[in-house]
């Protein structure tokens, strides 16, 4: 018995030791603010205790799709003009329907051709209709394509805003995918307290690309609308500009472009801000491979025709293209210091792939993150104290006990928030004050059993043991449901309802651990230091 | 010292007087709820007052160097034509703070403008200077509003089923749903006292609740943990003497765990903040009420459902797997 004891009493001392060790780790020092300090590092703050934000972003990825049918347009119209089928044009007929394609005005005798070239390119990502007597054919995305883009498109949304939020040294960042939808992205920044210079920086599309000039500078739409008979062609757009391009005012101009775009987006390699011989500010691009096959072959049959420049949805600048260029070459445009870094740090780390919509914010600046903390630990520190001396009254020597095991207790619980990965929120603190409450209760149905078992005449020895058997059951009893109850708020909540989950759990597994084992191991301790016939001191 | 040494009072024979309290407050809390309903705030209806969480819009807290004068403040934001802001003082007063709220904006490219609108006007037109770690944003479109209050009422709901499953697998099903009609009228009453003070419920709210169904099945299993020990004891006592010896024997515990876990939540509630207020006003409600329901609740419907049964001429129907031999 007694070497049992001994083990026992070693096992609680050692837990003690390592929980110790998980809030503090090996501190500088033994002084107050060396020891602060070593918590600060060990225990993860929640963004409402640090200060910091929280942003859920959502993907616009309806417009993902809307980009690669566009390009699907460019090529279907090509590998029709390889194939010398004849058509009077490709374009997406409903714009809010981004997914769907239309072929008109083809042969009805090349019908079967057709549909074999439409078939061998596109059936895998397409469901292909149509080729009757009207001579259209309708190209559908397929769902299972749809969906498998929107989600590389949000994953590459994702790696874009971690490449950006890299570029501003922001520590411990948290991007991820978030919510019910496939369209949620979750970014938590801690320390932020700009918060504007990082959600333009994060959401900024700034997509690059490059379109055919049909026509302007035109003074407005109504001007332009006019120089195409009436109405823009599916396949042209209107797209708005610096009139200063061409005619040299600076007042707004509208252009009318080709939808389908040369060069854009992901084709940029790089970009490099710079001056050019003339001292204006200018960015020197790079493209891949790829584009640049694409490009020397646009610009090779289409000298001395103008090309725009488009970025943000606006022109930047109207290039005529003098001979074929493959992959590189100068923007030169009405750029301002601060466009030309941002265009370039956006080229480098890439384009979003589609735009993003803020759905929730939440910030908390760090002087009132500090204030949460201060209430927090006030208000644990004085029920802590409450509780210490009601036990100490109530139940004399073994309120002794019940105050150890409660001082346990949380040192096992701040230790589990060392050890782990897991943040301490402001109502994670309201959930380590809970736990004093609710652990202290295993200790009452203990003591309370005690007293009965005592008074009905048993020795203190055996009313020790019947009291710890009979609570037990009763113990793991409420155990359960909270842990249950708590199991499901971790499941449903969001960040610091997460939190207080997390320390309800953590404190009454610690308390399952410290009110059966440890307060047992104290009582046998002090029963075998009592004189025979002495009562327990309860 | 102890202070419930040999208690004998009769807990079934109050049944009508518990029955009448707890009548009132859930009435109260009723009426209060339809008045909340039928009075939306900002084009959404609700029984209870609803934090920015649920309502989505903007919310602004902002620490000023110096007093903040409402007026100005809501002067600042027309001059700047945010239209809409509800303007409020918050927290002690000394911390100088004022809560700013914008209501809902239906379109969600738009949403974060609102934060960044009140902050330039109060910039650009009132006075008193405020740093930028003294400031606290919440935006919450409708999107996300809406999916919070379906996992919100998803996780309460599951909570209880949780229980009664639980219950009905330890006990029996009898005293699954009179534990968890129990849960339901403290958290009717909880939510009840929001409604009558105005409080608004928030994400924090609802954690507390659950927080609180745990708690309060807690304290109806201790109560129904000796019922069942002593129904094994003593087959020949009816049910009646038995419940109300088993109240009374735990009697000491419960007020005493109650008691102390108030007594911590209260300190919660005076010490802890404002961000906690109600999270911790659900805590000291709910911990009086679940107390309160395992005694005045549970325990007589329990009673009452067996004596139903005996009059219909079926055998009493007891915890666990031993059932009487006939």
């Amino acid at each position: 018995m007694n070497k049992n004891l001994n083990k026992k009493i070693a096992l609680s001392i050692a837990v003690l030791l390592i929980f110790v060790y998980g809030i503090f780790r090996i501190p500088s020092g033994l002084s107050g603010k060396a020891l602060l300090e070593a918590i600060q590092q060990n225990i993860h703050l929640g963004l409402d205790l640090r200060g910091g934000a929280h942003l859920i972003l959502q993907v616009v990825v309806s417009e993902a799709v809307s980009a690669e049918t566009d390009n699907a347009v460019g090529s279907i119209q090509q590998d029709l003009k390889t194939a010398n089928l004849g058509f009077t044009q490709v374009y997406k007929p409903d714009p809010n329907k981004p997914a769907v394609i239309q072929v008109d005005g083809t042969s009805q005798a090349q019908s079967s051709t057709v549909r074999s070239t439409l078939d061998n390119k596109y059936s895998t990502e397409y469901d292909l209709t149509g080729g009757g007597a009207d001579n259209t054919w309708t190209l559908t995305m397929k769902p299972t394509a749809v969906s498998a883009l929107e989600e590389k498109t949000v994953q590459q949304a994702i790696e874009t805003i971690r490449d950006r939020v890299d570029s501003l040294g922001v520590s411990e960042p948290v991007i991820q995918e978030y919510g019910l939808g496939k369209d949620q992205i979750l970014v938590e920044l801690p320390g932020i307290s700009d918060l504007d210079q990082v959600t333009n920086i994060i959401k900024t599309t700034a997509r690059l690309e490059i379109h055919a000039v049909i026509g302007g500078p035109y003074k407005d739409e109504q001007e332009a609308m006019a120089s195409s008979g009436g109405g823009i062609p599916p396949d042209e757009m209107m797209v708005h500009g610096s009139g200063s391009l061409a005619t040299g005012s600076d007042a707004d101009a509208v252009y009318v472009l080709r939808r389908q775009y040369v060069v854009g987006g992901s084709d940029f390699r790089s970009a490099d801000p710079g001056t050019d011989q003339n001292g204006r500010r200018n960015v020197r691009f790079t493209l891949t491979n790829e584009a640049g096959d694409k490009f020397y072959d646009y610009t090779s049959k289409n000298v001395n025709t103008s090309m725009a420049v488009v970025m943000g949805g606006r022109v930047k600048e109207v290039a005529n293209i003098q001979s074929a260029i493959r992959d590189s070459g100068e923007i030169v445009g009405t750029f301002s210091e601060d466009e030309v870094t941002a265009l370039s740090k956006l080229l480098r780390t890439g384009a979003l792939p589609a735009s993003l919509n803020e759905i929730e914010t939440r910030t908390v600046g760090a002087s009132l993150g500090a204030d949460s903390i201060r209430e927090g630990v006030r208000a644990a520190i004085v029920g802590v104290l409450v509780v210490m001396a009601f036990m100490l009254f109530y139940y004399r020597g073994s309120g002794i006990n019940a105050d150890l095991a409660l001082f346990l207790n949380l040192v096992i619980l701040l230790g589990f928030m060392g050890f782990s990965t897991a943040t301490l929120t402001l109502p994670g603190i309201a959930g380590v004050i809970l736990t004093i409450g609710m652990g202290v209760d295993s200790n009452v149905l203990i003591f309370e059993r005690i007293r009965e078992e005592v008074r009905s005449g048993k020795a203190p020895a055996a009313a020790v043991d019947q009291g710890f058997a009979h609570a037990w059951v009763t113990i793991v009893d409420t155990h359960v449901t909270t842990i249950v109850s708590a199991a499901i708020l971790f499941l449903f909540g969001t960040g610091p309802v997460k939190g207080f989950a997390t320390t309800l759990v953590f404190g009454l597994l610690a308390n399952l651990f410290t009110a059966v084992f440890v307060s047992r191991v104290i009582f046998d301790w002090h029963l075998g230091r009592l004189k025979p016939g002495e009562p327990i001191s309860i | 010292m102890e202070l419930f040494r040999g208690v004998n009072v009769d807990w079934l024979k109050l049944k009508w007087y518990f029955l009448a309290f707890s009548m009132i407050f859930s009435v109260a809390g009723l009426i209060a709820m339809g008045v909340h309903w039928s009075h939306p705030v900002g084009g959404v209806r609700s029984p209870v007052p609803l934090g920015v969480d649920f309502r989505g819009g903007t919310e602004v807290e902002v620490r000023f160097d110096h007093t903040p004068d409402i007026n100005a403040i809501r002067q600042a934001a027309d001059a700047a034509g945010i239209k809409d802001v509800q303007v409020v003082n918050y927290d002690d007063p000394k911390f100088n703070q004022v809560l700013i709220s914008l209501p809902e904006q239906h379109d969600e490219s738009q949403l974060d403008t609102g934060r960044q609108q009140i902050v330039d006007a109060l910039h650009a037109h009132y006075a008193n200077t405020f740093a930028d770690s003294g400031i606290k944003v919440d935006v919450v479109g409708p999107t996300v509003g809406h999916q919070l209050e379906t996992k919100a009422l998803l996780a309460t709901l599951y909570s209880m089923l949780g229980m009664l499953v639980y219950l009905w697998f330890r006990f029996q099903l009898i005293y699954g749903v009179a534990a968890v009609v129990a849960c339901f009228h403290d958290t009717l009453i909880t939510v009840g006292a929001f409604a009558l003070l105005n409080k608004e419920i928030s994400l924090t709210v609802i954690a507390a609740i659950l927080t609180l169904v745990g708690y309060s099945m807690n304290d109806t299993i201790v109560v129904f943990d000796r019922i069942r020990e002593n129904l094994r004891l003593s087959r020949r006592e009816s049910l009646h003497d038995v419940v109300n010896r088993s109240i009374n024997q735990t009697l000491s515990r419960t007020v005493l765990t109650s008691g102390l876990t108030f007594l911590t939540v209260l300190s919660l509630y005076i010490f802890g903040g404002q961000v906690l207020n109600g999270f911790s006003f659900a805590l000291v409600v709910g911990i009086l009420i679940g107390t309160y329901s395992s005694i005045a609740v549970a325990a007589p419907m329990l009673v009452a459902w067996q004596d139903w049964r005996a009059e219909q001429g079926r055998a009493v129907v007891l915890p666990a797997a031993r059932r009487p031999r006939a």
